[in-house]
């Protein structure tokens, strides 16, 4: 299979935040909200540089959401930041009528995403925004899976017109993929090729699925990975082409079945090319306390489950 | 300019305009619309003049206006229409199918005028707020209104918004109250009583005055006052004292005409009131 090395773990939020401090040097009209997180969004560094681009509100996420939408009248490009859980349900309803049913240009960047927020607990485990965001009109979602994906979708959003809901991390992951990278909007990546199963995996569980992909190799069993980073436009084509090659699908993501990555794919799948479908993702309940590592195999987002998943598909073909 | 006598005979036009629309619809928010006809009209043909063909949603160098209680917007449909921002006929097709004039205001269907969606309530100060940090950072001289009902105070959000705006010292920003006292359920004091809401805003720190806004002139001298306290280091809030249902005796303080429309012959009764000024469509 393709060999991909991590280069050194990074955490995806600091993606965002070197980014932010790009785009703060190099567009006049990127201006920066934050709800009181801003060491840990990342966000120090353009707060620093450009305090008179960045807006503290306070621990007052709905009306950071409105300010930004109001931001956008004038020209400007807001970014919002704060964790997935204060960016999505909390202000579900400012997002639904001001951001996205008025079309405005504001970019809803959200860490601490899933179940890798770890020690905290399930009060601030967001499971549910990736599902929550696409069933808005309007809505583009991404959801990056390392430090230099994160670094190049946070420049890319920034030049795509119209509402964008930006998901990351708190963990230092593995940083595989190529620093410097172009991010194109709604394309799959192919990050290998293979015969008898698609792995659709996004977020953190892309490197999860390659490690997979190397161990199912060893028992003699091909398969494809692709890296769904946007969940919203989805990219029906690359889905359809690989499944129709497979005859199979693994879904991967770190977040509710409901809703969710893998939603969307067996969504597609049973309207054009019924197969076979097994989904890695949380099954429907809350997340708890712990390490993301304890996390992640407590609650069944392991390299192993995506093995187990991929066997249990197989059967099924 | 318009004068005082002009600017009474566009706002009475205004009030048959929404009784006909909200007739015409079998649905809509008659008692909060007749109270604010007053003041749109001063503000958008008197205060604010913009160009209305040169409308587009950055609104560069220009007033901006944001309605909060989106359900009001029959008013605001009818003094866009009557000052120029699209066709008087359309005001119509209110509420039917295809319009551009939605039940609550929207930005989808790319109706001239309306920079933001509004009705579900507590959004739109905060977004005024976001207009008025743009200007400043543009360098625009120019000032953002907003509208919000009494009653809409009750949602949290507008007390985070309440806060920042002092904090920031958004001074190019002129936050109005539709005091009119009722809300669906009833009286605002027996649903969920404001208290001293002057109190409240200065405690806040926001500069406040307060006018009638059911009376063209009195609209007219305290906007002109209003507008040079701007600029200030204060946002400024104007606690505007309205009758639900003004213009019309039988619809006048009565908290039922928030959201029933007019029966054929109750709106004969109430264009009896009003005299047709400028024309129906």
């Amino acid at each position: 299979m393709t060999q991909y090395t991590n280069s050194g773990s990074k955490d995806t939020r600091s993606g965002f935040g070197e980014a932010m401090l790009e785009l703060g040097r190099t567009n006049p009209e990127v201006v920066v909200l934050c709800a009181d997180l801003t060491p840990s969004m990342k966000l120090e560094a353009f707060a620093k540089e450009f305090p008179e681009r960045f807006i503290q509100t306070g621990i007052a996420e709905a009306n950071m959401i409105c300010i930004a939408s109001g931001l956008t009248i004038g020209g400007k490009i807001p970014f919002t930041g704060t964790f997935a859980n204060f960016s999505t349900g909390r202000v579900y309803d400012q997002i639904r009528q001001s951001v996205a049913y008025s079309e405005k240009n504001v970019k809803i960047c959200a860490s601490h995403a899933g179940i890798t927020l770890g020690e905290d607990g399930a009060t601030h485990q967001n499971l549910e925004d990736l599902g929550m965001m696409k069933m808005l009109p309007n809505m583009t979602v991404i959801n990056p899976c390392d430090f230099n994906q994160t670094r190049a979708a946070t420049l890319a959003v920034c030049y795509h017109k119209g509402p964008v809901y930006l998901r990351f991390g708190r963990p230092k992951v593995p940083n595989f993929t190529p620093a410097g990278q172009k991010f194109e909007i709604g394309k799959a990546l192919l990050f290998n090729e293979g015969s008898d199963v698609s792995i659709f995996a996004t977020g953190h569980l892309v490197w999860k699925a390659l490690e997979a992909c190397r161990m199912l190799e060893e028992q003699g069993i091909s398969s494809e990975v692709i890296n769904i980073h946007t969940i919203k436009p989805l990219d029906e084509e690359a889905v359809l082409a690989s499944v129709n090659k497979t005859g199979c699908a693994v879904t991967c993501e770190e977040h509710q079945m409901n809703g969710g990555l893998g939603d969307s794919i067996a969504q597609l799948l049973a309207r054009k090319y019924p197969v076979p479908v097994e989904m890695v993702a949380v099954q429907d309940t809350f997340g708890e306390s712990g390490t993301p590592e304890e996390l992640m195999k407590k609650f069944g987002l392991d390299t192993p489950d995506v093995v187990s998943a991929v066997k249990a598909v197989l059967a099924r073909k | 300019m318009p004068t005082t006598e002009e600017l009474q005979r566009i706002a009475t036009q205004v009030r048959r305009d929404i009784i006909r629309m909200i007739n015409g619809a079998a649905s809509g928010h008659p008692g909060g619309s007749l109270g604010v006809a007053d003041f749109l009209t001063v503000l958008y043909f008197e205060i604010m003049r913009p160009d209305p063909g040169k409308f587009d949603m950055d609104g560069k160098d220009e007033d901006l206006f944001f309605l909060s209680n989106g359900h009001v917007c029959p008013a605001w449909y009818s003094v866009l229409a009557r000052y120029g921002f699209f066709p008087v006929p359309e005001l119509g097709t209110l509420r039917k199918l295809g319009s551009r004039l939605q039940g609550h205001p929207s930005t989808f269907e790319k109706l001239p005028g309306v920079r933001m969606a509004s009705g579900s309530l507590g959004q739109g100060l905060s977004v005024s707020i976001g207009a008025a940090i743009a200007k400043k950072m543009n360098g625009d001289k120019r000032l953002v209104y907003t509208l919000c009902g009494d009653g809409e105070l009750e949602e949290g959000s507008n007390w985070e918004a309440l806060m920042f705006a002092p904090a920031k010292k958004i001074d190019n920003l002129i936050a109005v109250i539709d005091y009119n006292g009722q809300q669906i359920d009833g009286p605002v004091d027996k649903v969920m009583p404001l208290g001293n809401l002057r109190a409240k805003f200065e405690a806040f720190g926001w500069e406040v005055t307060e006018m009638d806004g059911n009376n063209i002139e009195e609209v007219l001298n305290v906007l002109n006052r209003v507008k040079s306290l701007t600029g200030k280091g204060k946002p400024n809030v104007i606690i505007m004292h309205t009758h639900m249902g003004s213009g019309v005796d039988f619809m006048t303080d009565n908290h039922e005409w928030h959201g029933v429309p007019p029966t054929n012959e109750q709106a004969a009764r109430a264009l009896s009131q009003l005299q047709e000024t400028l024309g129906d469509y």
